[in-house]
């Protein structure tokens, strides 16, 4: 079908293309997708993509949305995909397929014969079609980017060691206790025992949503790893409903000292250091 | 009357399938009215399940069910695997052991966490575990 696009359409394409550049511009300009744009950003927009329509139909790429033609005009259809992405979804996205009618519109006036007019609407109608594709595939990357920077900031996120005073240290651990993150975890906090000659280190678990046997181990872990190196590991934050489950579950966290709250943890921490918080007597109003 | 409805069928293929079970089973313990206690019970459970049938079953399924007998409700877990199979139950339930490197407590410590426990292996042909646990029971 394409294949049967023959040279004579492919010139008038490429002459039409060029002689009606602004029209097409124009036309294009005042379609949903660019109305939302400064006029000198749609404008410039609308020739990159322009230029770069003409690109796949003169090289008769029109099929292929990895096409030179398209991957030129790249950034546009970025931030064309980031802008559908972020407005509202369904139908008040810009959908590059407004661009189509203006486009063929302007083609019909061309007056070629009925031959060469329908095979080119054709062509350029599969250009357009195409087009949006290679939004499509650009919106889709753009998630998968997204979901994958987010892991990675979710793994930094969770391993914030926390200096309480000098040779005291916590990490507050938050939501799914899974193998990277506990990990990651573990890893942030002896390194801090040595780089912060730490005495005390304190797991809170407040924000940990369930302790199951694996995240129990992994606490038991990095409290046995810790002690290695000279370190005492407190474990605080502990719920009633976490405390009940672990009970009937049958996890036994030995001589690891536990704490209801970071608060008591931190004064046991305090005790062991020879530190102790006291009521000052300078106290105003006293 | 008795009505069982199937809410959930997950798959159980990789670590993230996991945090996933844990998510969808912590809805619907909320939904059906349990308790903080009940539904950190369910969850765990269905976290040490889920790891199971993963680690030892080379992953599986989990199907969450929802039971209504008169009056009272009962969400159902229903863990699958087609692996090896556990060539001794009453090892495998024993605390402590492990044949993976574990506190040796899923198994077991799911058992005592559920109402209702149930588990069929066949060596080579795979394992099920069935879980079940009743809202509003009074905490043990």
């Amino acid at each position: 079908m394409i294949a049967g696009t023959n040279q004579t359409v492919r010139d008038g394409l490429t002459e039409f293309l060029k002689i009606r550049r602004g029209d097409i511009e124009r036309a294009w300009a005042a379609t949903p997708v660019f109305t939302s744009k400064r006029p000198a950003d749609a404008a410039e927009e609308c020739a990159e993509l322009l230029s770069g329509i003409r690109q796949v139909i003169e090289t008769g790429t029109e099929e292929d949305p990895s096409a030179d033609g398209f991957s030129a005009v790249r950034t546009v259809l970025g931030s064309l995909a980031s802008r559908s992405a972020g407005g509202p979804s369904g139908s008040d996205r810009p959908d590059v397929t407004v661009l189509k009618a203006p486009l063929l519109r302007l083609w019909g006036e061309q007056g070629h014969d009925e031959d060469v007019t329908n095979a080119g609407a054709l062509a350029l109608s599969t250009a357009i079609n195409t087009l949006r594709i290679a939004v499509l595939e650009i919106e889709l990357s753009a998630g998968a980017d997204t979901i994958l920077s987010q892991r990675q900031q979710l793994t930094e996120l969770s391993t914030p060691v926390i200096k309480l005073w000098d040779g005291i240290l916590a990490i507050p651990l938050i939501g799914t206790l899974d193998s990277s993150r506990g990990q990651a975890a573990t890893e942030a906090l002896l390194q801090q025992i040595v780089a912060q000659q730490a005495r005390v280190a304190i797991l809170d678990i407040t924000g940990v949503t369930a302790v199951d046997t694996l995240v129990a181990q992994h606490l038991l872990k990095t409290a046995m790893a810790a002690r290695l190196m000279g370190a005492e590991c407190v474990i605080s934050g502990i719920r009633p409903q976490i405390a009940q489950t672990m009970v009937q579950l049958g996890i036994d966290l030995g001589e690891v000292a536990t704490r209801a709250t970071l608060a008591d943890a931190f004064s046991h921490a305090l005790r062991k250091i020879g530190m102790a918080i006291t009521r000052s007597d300078n106290e105003p109003g006293r | 009357m008795t009505s069982v409805v199937t809410l959930h069928e997950l798959r159980i293929r990789e670590e993230i399938d996991i945090v996933h079970v844990r998510q969808t089973v912590r809805e619907v313990a909320v939904s059906v009215g349990f308790s903080l206690v009940e539904q950190t019970k369910l969850v765990t459970a269905a976290s040490e399940l889920a790891r199971n049938t993963l680690k030892h079953g080379r992953g599986g399924t989990a199907q969450v069910e929802l039971e209504k007998h008169d009056g009272s409700t009962v969400v159902r877990l229903v863990f699958r695997d087609e692996g090896p199979g556990i060539p001794d139950t009453e090892l495998a339930l024993t605390d402590g052991y492990s044949s993976a490197g574990g506190l040796g407590l899923g198994l077991s410590g799911a058992r005592r966490l559920a109402d209702e426990f149930d588990l069929h292996t066949t060596p080579g042909e795979g394992t099920t575990v069935s879980v079940g646990f009743r809202a509003g029971r009074a905490a043990t």
